[in-house]
């Protein structure tokens, strides 16, 4: 085997590890709804309803864990275009960022979740690996993770039956972002606009919500986008 | 049979919130009537002279309809007119009539108007006292099943439908400012009053309009008939966006911090099944910063003889079916009462054309606007005076009336009786305090209003209407608009702008307390004078179980089941309490006071599981590679939520011949596990090392960049829970592994640490279970299937054992470890889950030479077993330590922290010399595989019960060695070698064993180091 | 089912997101190769079971996973205060008395 030339990559005395995982772009990922064959759905499925879903697939997602000093909050905020969203449960967004559109998601005092497009994910962390100092940890978890688009003037209905978080808009207004628990798993949250959401959920737990969506979704109607 | 569908004997020829343009046809035990839209079951049976709706729990004695409400207590129906969409436990009185609804009657057997053991009652009644079920179906105890189904089919508990139910059922959560709870005149005047001012509302009934009482009521408001309000009030509410209305819906609990749970009946008041593509019902989950509870009031019967008959009913529903559903259930109306309240029944009774016998009232000088009223209308008024028993049989047809003493517990003066079809009776009223008591509550005695009223709460919680005792229409509507202010300024919003509607003037005289009437006989010897009518209670078994030594309330009922229906007694406890204290010789409130219990009203099992059911009951969770196993036609096996491959059965395989095969084909050339599910853990941090070396067993200061590491994780108490090989990935970084079930309990494990013992220490845990596929290649041929697929040196002297190096596997950046689960020369390859798929293909592709073989759980755990690799959760039970294992190799105790777990297994016990150990187990007869569980023991010879020495933990046919291979615990086996243990089994079988080294297979471990 | 208040995440959540992780301030003993077998045992098996005001600590797991104290009356299954870990309860035994 050997169409694509690769260098023995060996191991430095680094702090930390940076590989990258992404191969040539001619290997196509297969995203954690790829069994769905959602561009079928798509095409062949309702076009109209109450709740529109979209996997946004492939992206670059990256934990962050840190308490940043003021210092390290000025390297990430060059690094990432934005500062870090230090209230809980807020979001920034930039499209403009060294890294291109970047999302920047509070999950806990000391942890973001940084989402960024596929291929920006190890550039981030190696730039990270760089500039950034003192203690935190930067980990890659693109390939364990996918996003769920969730639109419609019915799907804060569906969400009421998944979710037992308070959506109405004066407690969750758009920015606004929470883990918790969907269906009998989990998801963050974050409303990404008044009647839209995205939903970052597990791998593995991929399948089991986008049937539980479905099911709930059904008295509205599911429109599936690609 | 046929019979005159259009007869409907008892509906008035006007009046009445039906629409009589809607007529709807329904089956009842078997026969066809109608009614109108609008009716409930209830009415529209009482419109077609249905009296008998069940037959009574102990004594079988036919049973009329009582009520209007939620506390009905005899018009228990089972409906369904399928097999699937069957619904034991409806109260008639709550249910819609729709076209087509099928109802029997769920107790009576063989029917309600002929019943076998209305015999067995009428000559066993004195056979069963209270205490009945103890006293006589505890014994014998093999009766008791037979005596199960007796009482089951004798009590009308209805049944489960033996097809699945193919309606909808689901739950949504709910948040809101104010939760309110009825939508009668306190109900909607706090609604409104809320709403108007902002706030997030949401207003539940149970009935399928709201009104509550005004629904039923004549009086007027703003000088319009109060429905009318009703009507205006309901098309505001409805104007604004944060209002949400909840008709059908019953509040059935209300938890802990204002958490409670709505039933909605969303489509099964109009059909016996949803249509396509509706909800049947759904389970609110309501979580409310406060909530009002304008719940009303009950009205409580008045006891007195054989006041079961049917024909006997409360007073307020008389009016009910009148006003609002068109039907006067009975020609001649006799009404029995202790206030003035009631006497609107018969002015209903009156005003629909119906004769009124007499109105009889316990008081000496009634007086009051309804009182007036009544002598207007030339209406008898019998004062001073009580109805002492019914008489009838299927139906009553007269009473006999006495007059009372001041008291109102004798007769004192001769008996008259007077024809009727009807008995009225209102001792007052209780008001629904049901809710209240949920969070553990404990209600109050009022004097005034002779009822108990909610007591001291935790909840945010407020009351308002007739829950309070305010049962004019002008205090609950009153009420509901200050308890709404209260609350409004509770959460800091203005208040709103709000005018109560004008009510008519109404001035009621005092009540009595009454809740017993006297008879010429002792309570013993009176005809049956029931207290609870649906668990059979009468007052004279309340005296008995007084007169047995029952002394609390709470054993009092249940002694006597008082209270223990479905109906949880609304009608009957506050009487059944007032006999117990009158025979005590103590006030009410000292006999104790009544609680209830979620839920309100019986809940269908479809909207508690809601969609946690078929597909949706638990999550699966696949791995990258699923959709390969699926095709290959792998069986499956859970694994925590994990669906994992657990053995590829090809042609006609069976199992162990599928495992034979994998199992040979791995060690003679090369196989493949899709190991993804295995946990894993990023660390990062300096002091990962540090962090490391105290949650497992071994030393980790020394471990270098590239290299892997088995460790034990233990408890406090020395015992191991979870192993896992950890990886060094640079000088601070590491990559730790767990077991699939143990992943999530790992993580936080070392999180719970961090967080609360050692936050000093520099280090981050993130799970990255999910982002590597992980797929490990087993046997000799693995090293050459790999070097197909990589340009990397795969060589032994580049990449040892327990070595791992990043490179490129068939063009994708792979982490690749070489370690060993199998014991075979071994490579797990990693790489970012969205290339799984690729990578695992591309193995395929280039492993055909080789016979590259998928495996599943099945055969890694045969594999392992051949090299005395534990499992842990298989192997270990949570008792066991490193040392019970065998793996002392495993234990650093010279670390300098001490590591958790040291302290613990180093305890007097775990140090033992015959405490249990694992060993390997080697049957004499080579072809006996042992059943896992199975216990040992030293002496098969010894007398029952032998003392066991331990049991068997794996055990599998090893197409390998072709021999079985097992271990186990044995106490002290470690200095047992080559001793003998015995496994005596249930089918008589003994199986022998010798005790030795649980490894199996290459000893020296020389395969897995090539 | 009870509304909880995260210290971190500064909102309340449903009872859902949480799990309850036992008994707060039990720290581990500094030395616990110095400890008796029965100080050992005492550490790791013995919890108080009040009637009234209690220590308890909390994670949010489904949200920010932090750990945290949670004091509750056990009878009346109010939450009297949340604090985070190393910090000391304000309400204790003594003074809800």
């Amino acid at each position: 085997m050997s169409d694509v030339k690769v260098e023995a990559v060996e191991l430095a005395p680094v702090d930390k590890l940076v590989t990258k995982q992404l191969p040539a772009a001619e290997i196509v990922g297969e995203s954690p709804l790829h069994h769905a064959d959602l561009i079928s759905v798509a095409e062949h499925g309702p076009q109209e309803g109450g709740v529109h879903f979209h996997e946004r697939k492939l992206m670059g997602l990256l934990t962050l864990r840190c308490l940043p000093s003021a210092e390290q909050q000025e390297v990430i905020k060059a690094l990432l275009g934005v500062a870090l969203p230090m209230q809980p449960l807020t979001s920034v967004t930039a499209d403009d960022s060294p890294i291109g559109k970047v999302s920047v998601r509070w999950v806990s005092p000391d942890e973001w979740l940084i989402i960024v497009a596929g291929e920006q994910a190890f550039e981030l962390e190696t730039r990270f690996f760089e500039q950034l100092t003192g203690h935190y940890s930067l980990v890659n978890i693109s390939g364990g993770t996918t996003i769920f688009d969730v639109s419609g003037r019915h799907v804060v209905d569906m969400l009421k039956k998944s979710t037992p978080v308070d959506l109405h808009g004066s407690e969750f207004p758009v920015g606004k972002v929470v883990s918790t628990v969907f269906a009998k798993s989990g998801a963050m949250i974050c409303r990404v606009a008044e009647d839209q959401f995205e939903l970052v959920v597990r791998r593995s737990f991929a399948d089991y919500l986008w049937l539980w969506i479905q099911d709930a979704s059904r008295e509205y109607g599911l429109v599936v986008h690609h | 049979m046929t019979q005159d569908l259009s007869k409907q004997s008892n509906r008035l020829l006007e009046g009445g919130r039906i629409d009589r343009a809607k007529p709807l046809t329904f089956t009842y035990n078997g026969k066809q009537y109608k009614g109108f839209e609008g009716d409930t079951l209830a009415s529209a049976l009482l419109a077609n002279g249905v009296d008998i709706v069940g037959r009574s729990f102990k004594y079988s004695r036919p049973r009329g309809i009582v009520a209007a409400g939620a506390e009905e207590p005899n018009a228990i129906m089972q409906i369904g007119s399928t097999e699937a969409t069957q619904i034991p436990n409806v109260r008639a009185t709550q249910q819609s009539l729709y076209a087509g609804l099928v109802a029997s009657s769920t107790n009576g057997w063989p029917n309600v108007d002929m019943d076998l053991m209305g015999l067995v009652g009428k000559v066993g009644g004195k056979m069963m006292p209270p205490g009945f079920y103890y006293k006589t179906f505890m014994y014998p105890k093999s009766m008791w099943e037979t005596y199960e189904s007796y009482i089951r089919k004798a009590a009308g508990l209805g049944r489960a439908p033996k097809e699945n139910d193919p309606d909808i059922y689901d739950k949504m959560n709910q948040h809101c400012d104010l939760l309110i709870v009825g939508a009668g005149p306190a109900g909607l005047m706090a609604a409104l009053t809320a709403a108007r001012a902002g706030a997030r509302v949401i207003i539940a009934d149970e009935q399928n309009e709201f009104g509550g009482s005004l629904l039923s009521s004549k009086e007027t408001l703003n000088g319009k008939p109060a429905a009318e309000w009703v009507k205006d009030v309901v098309q505001e509410l409805s104007g604004f966006d944060d209002v949400l209305m909840l008709p059908n819906s019953q509040v059935n609990g209300y938890h802990d911090h204002n958490f409670l749970t709505i039933q909605q009946h969303c489509t099964d008041q109009f059909a016996d099944r949803a249509p396509n593509g509706q909800i049947a019902q759904r389970l609110h989950r309501v979580r409310a910063k406060w909530v009002i509870l304008a719940t009303g009031a009950h009205e409580r019967p008045l006891v007195y003889g054989n006041n079961d008959i049917p024909g006997c009913m409360v007073a307020n529903a008389v009016s009910t079916y009148i006003n609002r559903y068109g039907v006067a259930p009975g020609k001649d109306l006799v009404l029995m009462t202790s206030n003035d309240n009631a006497y609107r029944a018969a002015l209903d009774w009156h005003d629909a054309g119906r004769r009124v016998v007499a109105i009889v009232d316990s008081r000496k000088n009634p007086k009051g606007t309804f009182v007036e009223a009544a002598r207007e209308r030339g209406i008898s008024i019998l004062v001073g005076s009580g109805v002492i028993e019914a008489h009838g049989n299927k139906r009553v047809t007269g009473v006999s009336i006495a007059p009372l003493n001041d008291a109102g517990d004798a007769v004192v003066g001769p008996i008259v009786k007077m024809a009727a079809d009807t008995v009225a009776t209102s001792g007052g009223w209780s008001p629904v305090i049901h809710l209240s008591c949920h969070t553990g509550s404990r209600p109050v005695w009022n004097d005034d209003i002779l009822g108990f009223t909610p007591g001291k709460t935790y909840q945010k919680q407020l009351t308002a209407g007739a829950i309070n005792g305010a049962f004019a229409t002008k205090e609950a509507l009153s009420e509901g608009a200050s308890a709404a202010l209260d609350a409004l300024s509770n959460l800091g919003l203005a208040k709103s702008d709000i005018e109560l509607p004008e009510t008519e003037a109404i001035v009621e005289g005092k009540a009595m307390a009454l809740f017993h009437l006297p008879h010429t006989k002792p309570t013993s010897k009176a005809p049956k004078q029931f207290v609870d009518y649906q668990n059979d209670v009468t007052a004279a078994g309340i005296e008995l179980a007084c007169r047995e030594g029952f002394e609390s309330i709470e054993h009092v009922k249940r002694y006597t089941a008082m209270g223990f229906g479905t109906d949880q007694g609304k009608l009957g406890n506050i009487n059944g309490m007032a006999i117990a204290a009158k025979m005590l010789k103590q006030t009410i409130p000292q006999t104790g006071t009544t609680i209830f219990r979620p839920n309100y009203t019986p809940v269908t099992f479809g909207a508690i599981a809601g969609r946690d059911c078929g597909e949706l009951f638990d999550p699966k969770r696949y791995t990258a590679m699923h959709a390969w196993h699926v095709e290959r036609g792998a069986k499956f096996e859970d694994v925590g939520q994990w669906k994992r491959a657990w053995y590829y059965p090809k042609g006609n395989e069976t199992m162990q011949e599928a495992l034979n095969r994998e199992c040979l084909a791995t060690r003679e050339s090369v196989g493949i596990l899709d190991a993804s599910t295995l946990g894993k853990i990023d660390i990062q941090g300096k002091d990962a090392r540090e962090f490391l070396g105290r949650v497992y067993t071994n030393a980790w200061a020394k471990l270098p960049v590239g290299k892997c590491r088995y460790g034990l994780m233990c408890g406090e108490d020395g015992m191991v829970f979870d192993d896992g090989v950890t990886s060094c990935l640079a000088e601070n970084h590491f990559l730790m592994t767990t077991t699939t079930g143990g992943a999530a309990r790992v993580l936080s494990w070392l999180e719970i640490y961090h967080q609360t013992e050692w936050p000093e220490l520099e280090v981050y845990f993130t799970s990255v279970t999910d982002h590597w596929s992980t797929m490990t290649i087993s046997g000799p041929n693995s090293r050459k299937l790999l070097e197909k697929l990589t340009d990397y040196d795969v060589s032994k002297e580049n990449m040892a054992f327990m070595d791992w190096k990043p490179m490129t596997v068939a063009g994708v950046p792979a982490r690749v470890f070489r370690i060993s689960f199998t014991g075979e020369l071994s490579f797990e390859i990693n790489v970012q889950a969205n290339y799984g798929m690729h990578v695992w293909k591309a193995l395929f592709e280039q492993g055909e030479e080789f016979n590259l073989t998928p495996y599943g759980t099945e055969t890694m755990h045969i594999l392992r077993a051949e090299k005395g690799f534990i499992i842990a959760g298989q192997d270990t039970d949570g008792s066991v330590h490193p040392f019970d294992l065998g793996m002392s190799w495993a234990v650093s105790m010279q670390k300098p922290f001490s590591f958790i777990g040291k302290r613990g297994m180093q305890r007097e016990d775990c140090v033992r010399a015959d405490r249990k150990q694992l060993v390997g187990l080697k049957t004499l007869d080579p072809n006996v595989v042992l059943p896992e569980g199975a216990q040992g023991v030293l002496d098969p010879k010894a007398p029952i019960p032998m003392p066991m020495v331990g049991h068997v933990t794996s055990s599998y046919w090893s197409a390998n060695l072709k021999r079985s291979v097992a271990m186990g615990f044995v106490k002290g086996g470690l200095d047992k070698m080559g001793e003998k243990v015995f496994y005596p089994l249930a089918d008589g079988r003994v199986i022998e064993a010798e005790i030795c080294s649980p490894v199996f297979l290459d000893p020296k471990g020389e395969r897995q180091h090539v | 089912m009870f509304h909880i208040y995260c210290p971190y995440c500064c909102e309340y959540r449903e009872e859902e997101e949480f799990h309850v992780a036992g008994q707060a301030h039990i720290a581990r003993p500094l030395d616990p190769d110095a400890c008796t077998d029965k100080e050992w045992g005492e550490f790791m098996y013995f919890r108080a079971n009040p009637r009234g005001i209690h220590h308890e600590l909390w994670v949010h797991g489904a949200g920010c996973r932090k750990y945290f104290n949670v004091t509750r009356d056990t009878q009346t299954y109010e939450i009297k205060e949340v604090y985070k870990v190393g910090e000391k309860p304000s309400v204790v035994a003594d003074q809800a008395k």
